[in-house]
């Protein structure tokens, strides 16, 4: 079962595969990578160096929440000095300067506050369907932004939305949605 | 502090590029902005360069720049705030000029999208928010974050599509009365009610374009400024603010709060009266990357009550004649967005507004000798708020 890992590179290759084979061409026909742009005939130099991009991003201070993801529980923390809730969880609280935090659950409910449908996709989403993404108040005191899965046509401002945390059917990797309850 | 003038403003064309490379594009606006203050490249001091940059090959523009335009060995920065990046270069300029470190300062802004296609660029301004939170789970979009904001806004109030549509049709219009525009051609609200979603509820026709494109204004201080030009625009005050970069952190969606921030702080500024600006204003460009932006702006400036700025749109109240007209230049809309760019674009054409120079049909009658950028980097992540005057 493939994970969004190979799914996503298997449909950017198959996306660009003729555009790259278009320009391989050109390149041993001309020994350039020059064409005419045809819409305006502006002469263009296409990049022979790829730039692939794929950061390594820290969550080291933030264990709690990703193991919390593996448990199927979304947490959030809360500064043990002035109470300050933050979500996404910060490991630091900017208010009282301290760092000694406590990692909480997060309720299993909340209200639907606003919503979009992407439609036009980026290039890393392109192998979706159309998606909601809404933003949905928790009663614990935050906000969470995350993809609504339900028809957009029966959602409504305050409408109670169902948290889930599990493996995004085709991507299979662990994310956290909402369902009308 | 010493007041500072604009003394000279450029603009590229803006819209689809492939005929010029980034510094070629830059020189456009460079060389307009250096003939209109009669100076050459050697007398500018220092020079500040909006530019987000990404999508383009280029990752240090201000070198590219400031070689190619022989402004090197003056010292040049990029600044970055999103689509505010122009703004937040002024700023900067400003600063160097009201300061007393420097006499003669260019702020511009330079922007080549088109070296990435659309799918890519998408990427990038959908990651422009913050990455982990937002866009790697889900795939959020740049019209996905201001979509957010827009159906929370006709929820509460009552605002439809056809209203937001009234914008882009306004500002479609004054763009087919601006050579340097990237859409020439005005459009209908049926055509724009007919566009295809791009994040529900906005579609394409309230969206700004991909656009290439540079502006350039030198700004210079009194003494200097009086010996360059009959006509100095002066920089009143700037008013800046930033927002929460997680969306789901605001406490409200009817409006950018960084934005009303910016207002009040440039308001005070200027001493404008933040219950009636329009009554010092003779005219304003606005943040209008979609629609909504610009309804939300209305209400964030004053120029119209909380949960009335689709009124305006609705009743043509910011046309010339109306109670003050908004975007003559055809704002994001269709002059064209080129993100690093559009702020320093906003003070060129506000300064040709006030010197009444621009072309017929889109210049705003002048009688306060005000007028007002409101500039928005990001989903109302930075917000400049710019006033201007004679």
């Amino acid at each position: 079962m493939s994970t969004v890992v190979e799914k996503l590179r298997e449909y950017l290759d198959r996306a660009e595969a003729e555009q790259i084979r278009q320009l391989d061409q050109l390149v041993a026909a001309t020994g350039l990578p020059v064409y005419r742009d045809p819409k305006t005939g502006a002469l263009i130099w296409v990049d022979v160096r790829e730039l692939r991009l794929r950061f390594q991003l820290s969550v080291n201070r933030i264990a709690k929440f990703v193991e919390g993801l593996s448990q199927e529980r979304l947490y959030y923390t809360v500064c043990r000095r002035c109470g300050a809730k933050y979500f996404p969880p910060q490991a630091d609280c900017p208010r009282c300067k301290s760092s000694d935090m406590e990692w909480r659950e997060a309720s299993r409910e909340g209200e639907l506050v606003t919503w979009t449908v992407i439609n036009v996709k980026p290039a890393s989403f392109a192998h979706n369907k159309d998606y909601v993404v809404g933003i949905v108040k928790m009663p614990d005191g935050f906000n969470v932004t995350a993809w609504i899965d339900a028809d957009p046509s029966t959602l409504r401002p305050g409408m109670r939305l169902r948290l889930f945390v599990g493996k995004r059917p085709g991507e299979n990797y662990i994310t956290y949605w909402f369902r009308p309850v | 502090m010493r007041r500072v003038a604009i003394v000279g403003v450029g603009v590229s064309k803006f819209g689809y590029r492939p005929d010029v490379s980034l510094p070629e594009l830059a020189w456009e606006a460079v060389k307009e902005a250096l003939d209109d203050a009669r100076l050459d490249a050697k007398d500018v001091e220092a020079y500040v360069v909006g530019n987000v940059g990404g999508w383009s090959s280029e990752p240090l523009p201000a070198v590219v720049v400031g070689e190619y335009c022989g402004l090197a060995p003056s010292s040049g920065i990029r600044v970055e705030a999103a689509c505010a990046s122009g703004s937040s270069a002024v700023r900067t300029a400003y600063h160097m000029v009201a300061s007393g470190e420097a006499d003669i300062v260019m702020a511009m802004g330079v922007e080549k999208m088109n070296e990435s296609p659309t799918p890519t660029v998408v990427e990038f301004i959908g990651r422009a928010g913050n990455y982990f939170w937002e866009f790697e789970n889900f795939g959020l979009t740049f019209p996905g974050y201001y979509a957010l904001h827009a159906t929370a806004y006709m929820n509460k109030y009552g605002a439809t599509e056809a209203d937001l549509c009234e914008v882009a049709v306004k500002n479609h219009y004054y763009g087919s009365l601006n050579p340097k525009a990237q859409f020439q051609k005005p459009i209908t609200v049926e055509e724009c009610l007919k566009s295809k979603y791009v994040a529900w509820p906005l579609k394409l026709y309230d969206s700004s374009p991909i656009t290439d494109g540079s502006a350039a204004v030198i700004l210079a201080g009194e003494e200097v400024a009086k010996k360059i030009t009959d006509t100095p625009v002066w920089i009143k005050a700037i008013g800046a603010a930033n927002g929460t970069s997680n969306l789901s952190k605001r406490e409200d969606f009817a409006g950018l709060e960084a934005a009303r921030l910016a207002a009040q702080r440039a308001y005070r500024r200027a001493g404008i009266d933040p219950s009636e600006p329009v009554k010092h204003l003779d005219v304003a460009e606005v943040h209008d990357c979609f629609t909504i932006a610009e309804i939300m702006a209305y209400e964030d400036l004053g120029f119209a009550k909380r949960g009335e700025g689709y009124k305006l749109a609705r009743e043509k109240q910011t046309y010339i004649g109306g109670v003050i007209p908004v975007n003559l230049s055809g704002g994001l809309k269709a002059k064209g967005h080129p993100i690093g760019a559009t702020g320093v674009a906003m003070i060129a054409e506000l300064t040709r507004q006030l010197r009444q120079e621009v072309e017929r049909g889109r210049q705003a009658p002048i009688r306060k000798g005000m007028a007002l950028a409101h500039n928005v980097g990001g989903t109302g992540h930075y917000a400049f708020v710019t006033v201007l005057s004679l």
